[in-house]
């Protein structure tokens, strides 16, 4: 079978961002698209991650597109035909100090005029609605129509809907380089095969700065690889998305309970990044760690068993805002990587946001901030 | 105690081959650490009663008594002189580095040279019904037998294949227990290779047979090239019976109350998979095993697998093995007194090896892994027990969402997902996965461990450093 080559738009990665985008850009515009994965499509960040479907505590010039994402996770089973055990139970966030609960407030006070309403806690009004967190949490915020969902599902049923509306979805097929020809980009891929097309995406997550480069957009970029774990199942009992406010790294932690009920969790250290070797490896001390901030969060997870940690591999970026656009030197070219560990929640809009820039030229949707042309000449 | 230049040496396990290594090292003059989960050594096969239990050698091991005595006496021997660790579990590796917990403190040993000892496990095919209450591995029945003088049942049939289907059938008669049926999915007629194989080991042969005729005086029921059919019960009452198409293909039920079930036995890899050695897929006995050479080195350096963790051979050979590895890592290491050892020893080692390695080939010819079965398993069959997905979901998830890849499987599925973390399930769950996408099994990939290496209680401290 000779399949054609050359497609109106070309994809390179196969992750949430790419294959959102190909999905949108079949199903509201027609374009015709072609998306070149190296291994499998949804792994790395895309699969690993805490499936967490946030809108708080991001910097509040991601709130329009958090925003428009949380309106495709509403009708994520209309769009897919499944429903990637996404659960809009609500996403806590909780504190230790008042200093802290300060900040919640403020945030609060200034994500409304953005469209997002939080509903602040004090101590007692958590034990009362929640009755599971220690003494020493003082105040919480809750997003209550926000939730989590399957990250391990979600870019393979993406790119599976994609190829429904007559996306073509590549596995296995590494680019190693690209070239420009008579306004078209070429993809050379590892097997021989080159794939063409005016317009290109760069969607390769940690592994972008290369591409990015050889296009002359160099950007700080960073591997880095959460330390994840989950729990045997327990008893169903928490339905939010829970994550700990605090300015101090080693106790950053965040944990959802599945239907199933296991408790899924991450935060804290990160652990160690083999980019080259596509492979992330948990450090021990770090899953230690976890366990003593799962204990002093809420005491009850003392008495479970842990059954499995894993990693990943995350891009980020030096200001911590992700490269998402246009390029500023290459037209036809468009990036969208380096999602500093939260990309997941926000992905169904940033491919909203992709295919309607490659399609129409122009989005509703603010996301100057993010242009890759903030890094040139750095 | 050693000298401070002595290299650091941590043995994985304390059953044969645990216990050989250990005393290899401390005939070569070192003092390893021996890490072991279970409360007292010997192992699953030599396990020990716990104190207090005045059950005799030959009553608890029968033929093995004498082996078992040995094993026992000699490690005792040793205890002085290793830094013995009970009730401990390696729940993680990283390179250069075992990390350990007993009773919630953990612990993180550097090494120099890491020997894992880390045994087997029965290997379990799902047949429906097997998720209902009453049903045991055989070595579950067997350590019930062993540590605490109890019968799974009052009428147990034991189902499955391999020289330990009827060793706890025997056992559990010896011991007065009512066992209603031995049902052998393995031909009634080995194979000509099996036999040759078998031959290797004469007495041990002669022994299996004894133990069949042992069963048959006993008034056993004995059924050889069986098709399981159902475990039958309900879910209130546990098991009732068992079903299977006998050799000539008509249903035979046997009642009772409790089903061993096994199928030989497999390796426990995943400390072997945490030190990031290469697999290889064995194509008799159809298992992913560890890349080793023949004294047991792991394409890890300073990582030496040994026993039935490694290879199924048996007691005999995991005894041979364990001194074999211990020693070529002293060699490796370039202890003067371990490498004279090797020198003179290997040879030998490597020769006991060869002969039990000719005799675990042929006991996988005789007793194989029931691979045509699962073609036929129902869809309601329960593959994955921990999390309970069924056969239909598996094929589901591999015509829906095509799925050719034992790891993706899972993500989709559950599969291999929960407490077990498909040490159980994960072969059943390659097989009928490579079947509904028309791949050869050794295609669809191994499920990859991940730490812990068996569940970790979330009341484990920090290690202080």
């Amino acid at each position: 079978m000779s399949a054609p080559t050359r497609s109106d738009v070309l994809i390179v990665g196969g992750g949430l961002m790419g294959t959102t985008t190909a999905f949108f850009l079949r199903r509201y515009y027609g374009l015709s698209v072609t998306l070149l994965e190296r291994e499998l499509v949804g792994r790395q960040a895309s699969g690993t991650n805490f499936g967490n479907v946030r809108r708080q505590g991001r910097d509040l010039d991601q709130l329009p597109l958090a925003n428009r994402a949380r309106a495709v996770w509403g009708r994520i089973k209309e769009l897919l035909g499944e429903d990637l055990e996404f659960v809009p139970y609500g996403h806590l966030r909780v504190c230790y100090t008042e200093a802290q609960a300060a900040v919640l407030e403020q945030h609060a006070q200034a994500v409304k005029p953005l469209g997002l309403d939080l509903e602040l806690f004090t101590a007692e009004g958590l034990r009362r609605r929640w009755g599971i967190f220690s003494d020493g949490v003082v105040a919480g915020s809750l997003s209550p129509v926000d939730g989590h969902a399957n990250p391990r599902l979600a870019g393979p049923a993406f790119a599976r809907a994609a190829e429904r509306e007559g996306a073509r979805i590549v596995e296995h097929a590494e680019v190693l380089h690209i070239e420009q020809e008579g306004g078209d980009f070429l993809a050379y891929a590892a097997d021989g095969k080159v794939y063409r097309a005016p317009q290109l995406l760069i969607a390769t997550g940690a592994w972008s700065k290369r591409l990015a480069e050889s296009f002359g957009e160099p950007v700080p970029l960073e591997a880095r690889a959460p330390t994840m774990g989950v729990t045997e199942p327990l008893p169903y009992a928490v339905g939010p998305s829970i994550g700990l406010s605090s300015p101090i790294e080693t106790e950053g932690l965040y944990f959802r309970q599945i239907d199933r009920g296991n408790i899924v969790f991450g935060g804290g250290l990160k652990s160690i990044a083999d980019p080259v070797n596509i492979r992330a490896y948990v450090k021990p001390d770090n899953t230690l760690r976890q366990l003593r901030e799962l204990r002093r969060f809420v005491p009850g997870f003392a008495h479970a068993q842990l059954i499995r940690v894993w990693s990943g591999i995350e891009g980020y970026t030096a200001d911590w805002k992700p490269v998402m656009g246009p390029s500023a030197r290459v037209s036809g070219l468009h990036y969208a990587f380096g999602f500093n560990g939260e990309g997941f929640a926000i992905s169904p809009g940033v491919g909203e946001v992709m295919a309607e820039l490659l399609a129409t030229g122009r989005t509703s949707t603010p996301i100057e901030p993010f242009s890759i042309g903030r890094f040139a000449g750095a | 105690m050693s000298a401070p230049s002595a290299p650091r040496v941590v043995v994985v396990g304390a059953g044969p081959a645990g216990v050989r290594a250990a005393q290899a090292l401390v005939e070569a003059g070192l003092r390893p650490v021996v890490i072991d989960e279970g409360r007292r050594d010997g192992g699953q096969i030599y396990r020990r009663q716990p104190e207090g239990f005045t059950r005799g050698y030959a009553k608890l091991y029968g033929s093995e008594a004498p082996k078992a005595e040995a094993l026992h006496r000699d490690f005792d021997a040793l205890r002085g002189k290793v830094d013995y660790r009970s009730e401990t579990l390696a729940w993680n590796l990283t390179p250069g580095e075992l990390h350990t917990v007993r009773a919630g403190e953990p612990q993180v040993l550097p090494f120099d040279a890491l020997l894992v000892c880390s045994g087997a496990t029965d290997r379990l095919a799902p047949v429906n019904g097997w998720h209902r209450a009453g049903c045991y591995s055989l070595g579950a029945a067997q350590i019930a037998l062993k540590a605490q003088a109890c019968a799974i049942g009052s009428k147990v049939v034991f189902l499955g294949s391999g020289p330990l289907l009827y060793l706890v059938a025997a056992q559990y008669v010896q011991a007065g227990a009512q066992v209603a049926a031995v049902l052998d999915t393995a031909p009634a007629r080995p194979p000509l290779a099996a036999l040759a194989g078998l031959l290797a080991r004469p007495r041990l042969a002669l022994r299996g047979l004894q133990l069949i005729r042992q069963l048959r005086r006993a008034g056993v029921a004995l059924r050889k090239g069986v098709r399981p059919l159902e475990i039958l019960g309900s879910d209130e009452h546990g098991v009732a019976g068992v079903s299977v198409f006998d050799a000539h293909g008509d249903v035979q039920r046997f009642d009772c109350d409790a089903v061993g079930l096994g199928w030989h036995l497999r390796a426990e890899t995943q400390l072997a998979d945490l030190a990031r050695c290469e697999f290889a897929f064995e194509p008799t006995s159809r298992q992913w095993l560890p890349r080793l050479d023949e004294d047991g080195r792991s394409s890890t350096p300073g990582v030496y697998l040994a026993g039935d963790g490694a290879r199924i051979l048996g007691a005999d050979g995991a005894e041979a093995a364990g001194r074999l590895a211990a020693l070529a890592a002293l060699s490796d290491l370039g202890h003067a007194p371990g490498r004279a050892l090797y020198q003179s020893q290997h040879a030998d080692l490597r020769r006991t090896l060869a002969t039990m390695d000719r005799f675990r080939r042929g006991l996988a010819l005789a007793f194989p892994w029931p691979q045509a079965q699962f073609a036929g398993l129902p869809d309601q069959a329960v593959v994955c027990r921990c999390e309970a997905v069924t056969a239909g979901e598996l094929r589901r998830c591999v015509d829906q969402t095509g799925s050719r890849e034992v790891n993706r499987a899972k993500a989709f599925s559950r599969v291999g997902m929960g407490r077990c973390q498909g040490r159980y399930c994960g072969h059943a769950a390659a097989e009928i996965i490579a079947h509904a996408c028309r791949l050869p099994v050794e295609d669809v990939g191994r499920l990859r461990a991940q730490a812990p290496v068996k569940p970790l209680p979330m009341d484990t401290r920090e290690v202080l450093s």
